[in-house]
């Protein structure tokens, strides 16, 4: 008799389970394993998103349970596409999302390349670059709000220091120019470690024996980099876009504790502009309609960026 | 003989313990912004806890958070709170969407008369519809929005002769809107004692209510109505009146020209830290705040004045405060109207107002002494005898964001103009209306 690990956990079986088990399936029995999952998955997930599609159409209010419900057709999508201000509030998550993850790839891959040269301190270092991540947004949040604070925030005090102008002439957080570039910095200050670290796990994949075949080749650095390192990196990179570009599209504390969506509507980006709608102005039906026309921008662009992502990594 | 003494042992429990059930003690969850009046008031309630032996527990929360957590709350039908204190605008959905019980009953029974309470307080806080005698609340904390300024440096002879210089008149408590804005202009980038001044802070804040507390005590005065008719819903002519829009334009110039750096997102933690923290000249804030100033060893005793919202072409405040309401989704309702019933005794009264609570009972406010009785007293007497308040309708959450993003987006953001900003919010509470059936 064989003692594989096999044959040890089918005699470890109870047999009373063992009996019942006994005129299953194949098939029974995946069932039994994934059920509760697709259930799960059905409840959690699935319901709701058709309720929403559901409610979408109609005039439901959430916290007017007596009033009646009515069938309003395509009403809710027809007002949201057709209102300038939600454009204006797409517009400005475009700008965030856009600025974001560009300053977020040059510099956490700049930073990545760095720190994947081996000098002394390489762990102390990444140590300390990798800290904002860490954080709370809320408390990133709040205490940028005092960097930029125009009477006393540091962030000022160092524009000013540079540029000789007085640090109370400029609000980051009150000018409309300044604060749409206001949040790009606090989120790039943030998140950029994290796509640092993605890069990194993909300079550290490259093998040296690559690298050692281009020097005997007599291939320079440069050429080194453009056809070794961004090439073996980007699926990496692209994974990191991804990532960054699907938090980012719903991002909402940070920008709510740094400007609360002002001055006016200048920052308010779609995920505020909803949660205002479907929880404090109770437009239960119209918020519905708001949520899947974001969901099905969301996941077609993921579709495409994730059918491009797989073909690089074929390549 | 036998069965007679059964029945009546039996009679003599149910007696025993419907008896017991009535005088049981009820934990009984209050639920009210955090801000000065709430500490007040949980001293005040010591009192009912050791008169009626029920246990008084208190849910205060921040005022950023205070109308979604608490309108959250209601429209689940959760049971957190026996009794609200719940803002004016609430009381339209309050009582149409059954939220807030109905005390006429109560009151008729308890001999608790409104007409003892002043007149716009008990219109504001307790009727639905308005002006109706439908009761859904007890007058709970007068307030109004006011103003306060640093005495000291108004009494200074060099600021005093360098503001005639300036303006050709003395410096002192401005009697309309424009003396304010000009006032605050002199103040503004001013040094005193070597450090850098501003004029006032005023409301800007974007995300719950403050420009739009701020901007309607500017609306007010320059004679702003929210329909031409009342009940009709015709805002036309009304809203965006040239005095409307003169007004906002006010606003604007007074946000621009005379606020602190920075000031863009304010409400009253910013305006009492401005000021205590000796920033400002001057500021507006509501009058629930005005004791803690009052008390404060650094700027408040000698060093500060308070006054009413100046008028500019009529007399205006705008109307703060809140009722007290016994929540229908409460099991506790008995305990509940025992408080109010409590509450609405002239001597508590008495005691509310002595504590730092702004009673709106006519006892209280008609004493002779009342006006003498604090430096801001008889300010806030006026302020009440001019208060107007926002839509109380149940979709004002709607309208008030409506209202926000309009006025932030002209005169913080710079967008459109006055006349623009005031057109598209009669389209944004149109399609409010229309929505609701109004119209």
């Amino acid at each position: 008799m064989s003692d594989t690990p096999v044959d040890r956990a089918a005699t470890a079986t109870p047999p009373r389970v063992a009996r019942k088990i006994k005129g299953l399936s194949d098939r029974a029995i995946a069932w039994i394993f994934v059920g509760p999952t697709i259930f799960l998955l059905l409840a959690i997930n699935i319901f709701p998103l058709i309720w929403t599609i559901k409610l979408s159409f109609t005039n439901f209010k959430a916290n007017r349970i007596g009033r009646e419900v009515k069938n309003i057709g395509f009403r809710n999508y027809e007002r949201i596409l057709t209102d300038s201000d939600i454009w204006l509030n797409m517009q400005a998550t475009a700008h965030f999302l856009f600025w974001t993850i560009f300053f977020q790839v040059l510099i956490g891959f700049t930073l990545a390349y760095l720190i994947n040269k081996k000098f002394k301190g390489n762990d102390l270092w990444t140590t300390i670059i990798v800290l904002p991540m860490m954080l709370s947004p809320a408390v990133v949040g709040n205490f940028w709000k005092f960097l930029y604070q125009p009477q006393i925030g540091l962030f000022n005090y160092v524009v000013a220091f540079f540029t000789g102008k007085d640090p109370s002439s400029f609000e980051m957080l009150g000018s409309v120019q300044l604060a749409p570039w206001s949040i790009v910095i606090v989120d790039t200050w943030m998140w950029t470690p994290f796509v640092m670290l993605i890069c990194l796990a993909g300079l550290r994949s490259i093998p040296d024996y690559i690298y050692e075949a281009a020097e005997v080749d007599r291939a320079s650095k440069l050429r080194q980099f453009f056809t070794i390192t961004i090439p073996m990196v980007l699926p990496f990179l692209m994974l990191a876009v991804l990532f960054r570009g699907i938090e980012n599209f719903k991002m909402f504390d940070l920008v709510v504790q740094l400007t609360g969506g002002g001055p006016g509507s200048t920052t308010e980006l779609t995920s505020i502009n909803l949660k205002r709608e479907a929880f404090e102005k109770w437009r239960t039906g119209y918020a519905s309609a708001y949520a899947i026309i974001l969901f099905v921008t969301v996941f077609g662009l993921a579709s495409i960026y994730v059918k491009a992502l797989n073909k690089v990594k074929e390549r | 003989m036998k069965k007679f003494g059964l029945a009546s042992v039996s009679a003599l429990s149910l007696a025993a313990t419907a008896f017991a059930s009535s005088a049981q003690a009820d934990d009984l969850t209050l639920c009210w912004a955090a801000w000065d009046p709430a500490n007040a008031l949980v001293e005040l309630s010591k009192e009912f806890e050791a008169q009626s032996g029920h246990n008084m527990s208190f849910e205060f929360i921040p005022w950023p958070n205070f109308a979604d957590r608490m309108l959250n709350e209601l429209n689940s039908g959760g049971k957190l709170c026996d009794l609200l204190i719940g803002d004016s605008q609430w009381i339209g959905g309050g009582a149409e969407n059954g939220h807030y019980v109905k005390l006429n009953d109560f009151f008729d029974a308890e001999g608790i008369s409104m007409s003892d309470f002043a007149d716009a307080t008990v219109y504001a806080y307790s009727t639905w519809p308005k002006g109706t005698p439908n009761y859904y609340a007890l007058p709970a904390m007068g307030d109004a929005n006011g103003w306060f300024y640093r005495k000291d440096w108004f009494a200074r002879d060099d600021i005093r002769a360098a503001f005639k210089e300036a303006t050709g008149r003395e410096l002192g408590e401005p009697k309309t809107q424009k003396e304010m804005l000009e006032i605050a202009q002199f103040f503004q980038g001013r040094e005193i004692d070597g450090k850098k001044v501003y004029g006032a802070a005023i409301f800007t804040e974007r995300g719950s209510e403050g420009i739009t507390m701020g901007v309607t005590s500017a609306l007010y005065p320059w004679g702003f109505k929210y329909e031409n008719t009342p009940g009709s819903y015709d805002m036309e002519g009304a809203v965006n009146s040239p005095e409307a829009v003169e007004a906002l334009e006010f606003y604007k110039e007074f946000y621009k020209t005379a606020t602190p750096p920075g000031y863009t997102n304010s409400y009253m933690g910013e305006s009492l830290d401005a000021f205590k923290s000796g920033q400002v000249a001057m500021a507006m804030n509501w009058f629930a705040f005005f004791p803690g100033l009052y008390a404060d060893p650094n700027t408040g005793g000698d060093k500060i004045d308070f006054f009413v919202n100046p008028p500019q072409n009529q007399a205006g405040s705008t109307l703060g405060g809140q009722g007290i309401s016994v929540v229908s989704y409460s099991d506790k309702k008995d305990a509940a109207l025992e408080y109010i019933k409590w509450f609405a005794n002239p001597d508590v009264q008495a005691k509310w107002w002595e504590l730092g609570g702004y009673s709106a009972h006519n006892d209280v406010l008609n004493a002779p002494d009342f006006k003498d009785s604090a430096p801001f007293a008889g300010d806030f007497l006026m302020a009440m005898g001019a208060v107007q308040d926002f839509w109380q309708e149940p979709a004002y959450a709607e309208l008030l964001l409506a209202m926000q993003k309009r006025i932030h987006d002209y005169v913080v953001a710079d967008q459109g103009t006055a006349q623009e900003a005031l057109d598209k919010l009669i389209e944004d509470w149109t399609e409010v209306f229309e929505d609701e059936g109004k119209l």
